[in-house]
């Protein structure tokens, strides 16, 4: 050490990489600035208001599929709002959908049937290998194919099928089935405390009581009888054909199925890939090893097999759900009215607030994807070992 | 770090300078060729035709001014651009002009930074239904599907009117005219709406264009027209005299097979047209000569209507409210003097 010359200082080799990176994050910020700055010049230059102001505006535009109320005179932010619920409705089912689908498919490759095995993997491979848009619009243009309304196709007697979607009756709650829905959670409740209590039973005494049994009567007939004894407080509404479409009832838009099958099927594959790596992941040893004990085969896989390999499959299942949900705005192209359609398409050309609406939609995308990497990695966490390793 | 600092000048200026447009004239002159954004493919507005060569009314709109700025009505290159990415395009400076089927609105001319320089097709949004339906006016559909496209002024024409005559229906967005037609013809709509230029240009193109008709209700106006960035009105004047330019031929009878003969007409009025008499060429920033041009080159409002989408075509409108003023219509350009 003789001395801070600047010589030293630029030769130290601390200090010179802490110079570099605060050099690299300058240049950065500087040019993000630059972009900010110039942007935003151009806009004033062009007489183009900035700023979330519109949000306040009334939209002006209807949207077919709400869950929440909505009409044309409600603001853009409620059509953000509606947006986003249809993107998450169709996350959410797509997910469920695609999960099924996978590890079904997943333990069928393994399957020791000839048939079975290969059946999986020519799904899968035909499936991943076709490019999601077009699975999209394939679903579409089939269920396209569908009766048209007026010979809209009646089955199981309430239910119609068209090109515009399935018709079915719609439940009218009446008074009582608040009790019923009680009687639900109640039943719920019960079954989790059971589920424990007889968890603790077997450890302490080694008995074994028919818990899933019993906990799926509970939740099946108390509600029901409670249904019948409050007098079936429940009417239906049903669809009628009547002037151009179906009137009252419900109904399940062909959009919407044509999402659900194209991302569900398409991610579906992927995800059967994944639950395959996992299970093989799992060494044969421990299989032999469960076997030799005299555990049946379904218990096997329970207790033994899928915990193990679950370690392996949540982090790419992650992914692919993650995948699923950015790939569900691809329903622009057939018109399901989710968040980049509705509010990112027709909200922007309303008010022309390009970068903002963008901005926004980013940023909710951002969001939906970190709140599911954030339950994926605290799942991931309570599946991983336990211990000193 | 001096250099850095350079870079960072340098770096600054580059953005700024590629994203000013002060004068579009000089920088379309500059490169040669007028880049004039329009439709993705709408018949008889701005369609390529059998051999490749882009047609139709706005198209024409563009040939005109290629013809004002060049004396060159093929000095162009037409850039397709999606209703929703068109004023993007336009304001980005990638194209110099925007003759695309649009409708002129308070907002889009006040708030979106654009300037309309005249309406080259007035238009009204309308209803096509199939015939089978018999339904004869646009108050018997309530409760129908509604196929309409995105990110128009189409959306909140519908909603508006659906909500005073106390109708409901169900909306059906389509992103393009192919994904309307597949599902418009399959059924998943009873009704398509947009402009109705754009109803008899989709129906020309079915095929059994009988099947299907075109309710009598417009429910908006939609003046469509040309435009370009606010802030150039240099640019701006040269555009909308061209446009007006067409006008005012067809009021004189000025046709691209006859604009030879009246080169040497008695009236002063056509000789300045011509740019025989007077320097408004020069005043614009182009050549004297620039309306003999347009007219030689694309010809007159009326000869554009009836080649692009008149009743000898398969789009067979009307002249209707696009009929001159001295015929009863609306289209009108100011005085050339």
């Amino acid at each position: 050490m003789n001395g801070l010359t600047l010589r030293n200082i630029f030769f130290d080799e601390k200090i010179r990489s802490i110079l570099i990176q605060a050099f690299v994050v300058g240049l950065i910020g500087a040019g993000i600035y630059a972009l900010v700055q110039t942007t935003s010049y151009n806009l004033d230059k062009r007489g183009i208001d900035t700023g979330f102001e519109f949000l306040k505006n009334p939209a002006g535009y209807d949207i077919s599929l709400t869950l929440i109320p909505y009409a044309s005179t409600d603001t853009h932010l409620q059509a953000y709002f509606v947006g986003l619920i249809n993107t998450l409705l169709i996350a959410v089912t797509g997910c469920f959908v695609a999960t099924i689908i996978g590890f079904t498919i997943g333990i069928i490759r393994l399957s020791s049937n000839w048939l079975f095995r290969n059946f999986a993997y020519a799904y899968v491979e035909a499936t991943r290998n076709v490019p999601i848009l077009l699975h999209i619009i394939f679903w579409y243009t089939v269920l396209l194919e569908l009766p048209r309304i007026k010979e809209a196709d009646n089955f199981l007697k309430f239910f119609f099928l068209s090109n515009r979607g399935v018709y079915s009756p719609a439940p009218i709650l009446q008074d009582g089935m608040g009790i019923v829905f009680l009687t639900i959670i109640f039943s719920i409740i019960f079954a989790i405390i059971f589920n424990i209590w007889a968890k603790k039973k077997q450890e302490n005494t080694g008995v074994q009581l028919p818990v899933f049994l019993i906990n799926s009567g509970v939740i099946i007939f108390l509600p029901i009888i409670v249904f019948v004894a409050l007098g079936m407080p429940l009417l239906w509404d049903h669809p009628v054909l009547k002037g151009f479409n179906f009137k009252g009832g419900m109904v399940i838009r062909p959009e919407f199925v044509a999402m659900l099958l194209g991302l569900g099927i398409y991610t579906g594959s992927y995800i059967a890939e994944v639950v395959r790596s996992g299970i093989i992941s799992v060494s044969k040893g421990q299989r032999e090893a469960a076997s030799a004990l005299g555990l049946k085969k379904n218990i096997v896989m329970k207790l033994i097999i899928v915990p193990q390999a679950l370690r392996v499959i949540i982090p790419p299942l992650t992914n692919q759900y993650l995948n699923l949900t950015k790939n569900s705005s691809l329903g622009i192209a057939i018109g399901y009215a989710d968040l980049v359609h509705g509010f990112g398409g027709i909200s922007l050309n309303v008010t022309g607030q390009a970068i903002e609406i963008m901005a926004m939609v980013m940023a909710t995308y951002l969001t939906i994807s970190l709140t599911i990497s954030l339950f994926m990695n605290l799942y991931n966490k309570s599946v991983q070992f336990k211990g000193n390793s | 770090m001096k250099y850095i600092k350079s870079l960072m000048v340098a770096l600054t200026v580059v953005l700024f300078t590629s994203a000013s447009f002060a004068d579009t004239l000089n920088d379309v002159k500059a490169r040669g060729m007028l880049k004039c954004g329009s439709n993705t493919g709408l018949v008889g507005f701005a369609a390529p035709d059998d051999a490749g060569v882009w047609r139709g009314v706005d198209v024409d709109v563009c040939r005109a001014v290629a013809a004002a700025v060049f004396g060159d009505a093929e000095a162009m290159e037409v850039v397709p651009t999606t209703s929703k990415a068109r004023f993007t395009i336009l304001q980005s400076g990638e194209i110099d002009m925007l003759a695309r089927n649009t409708t002129w609105t308070f907002s889009r001319d006040v708030d979106l930074g654009l300037e309309f320089v005249g309406v080259n097709y007035y238009d009204g949004q309308g209803f096509l239904v199939p015939t089978s339906l018999g339904v004869t006016s646009a108050k018997e559909l309530d409760g129908a599907s509604i196929c309409i496209q995105v990110g128009t002024t189409t959306e909140l024409n519908l909603a508006d009117y659906f909500r005073m005559n106390k109708m409901e229906y169900e909306s059906i967005p389509v992103e393009t005219n192919d994904e309307a037609d597949a599902a418009f013809l399959a059924g998943r709509c009873d009704v398509y709406t947009t402009d109705q230029s754009g109803l008899y240009a989709q129906r020309s193109t079915y095929p059994n264009p009988d099947d299907w008709v075109v309710l009598p209700e417009i429910i908006s106006k939609e003046p469509l027209g040309p435009s370009v960035r606010h802030g150039d009105s240099k640019w701006a004047d040269v555009v909308r005299w061209s446009l007006n330019t067409m006008i005012i031929a067809e009021e004189m009878g000025i046709t691209s097979a006859n604009v030879d003969s009246f080169l040497s007409s008695d009236n002063p009025g056509i000789l300045r047209l011509l740019g025989k008499e007077g320097a408004y060429g020069a005043m614009l920033g182009v050549n004297n000569d620039f309306g003999y041009q347009i007219i030689k080159q694309v010809g007159n409002y009326g000869e554009s209507f009836e080649r692009n989408i008149g009743l000898s075509t398969p789009m067979a409108i009307a002249r209707g409210v696009n009929a001159m003023w001295t015929e009863g219509g609306l289209i009108y350009a100011p005085p050339f003097r």
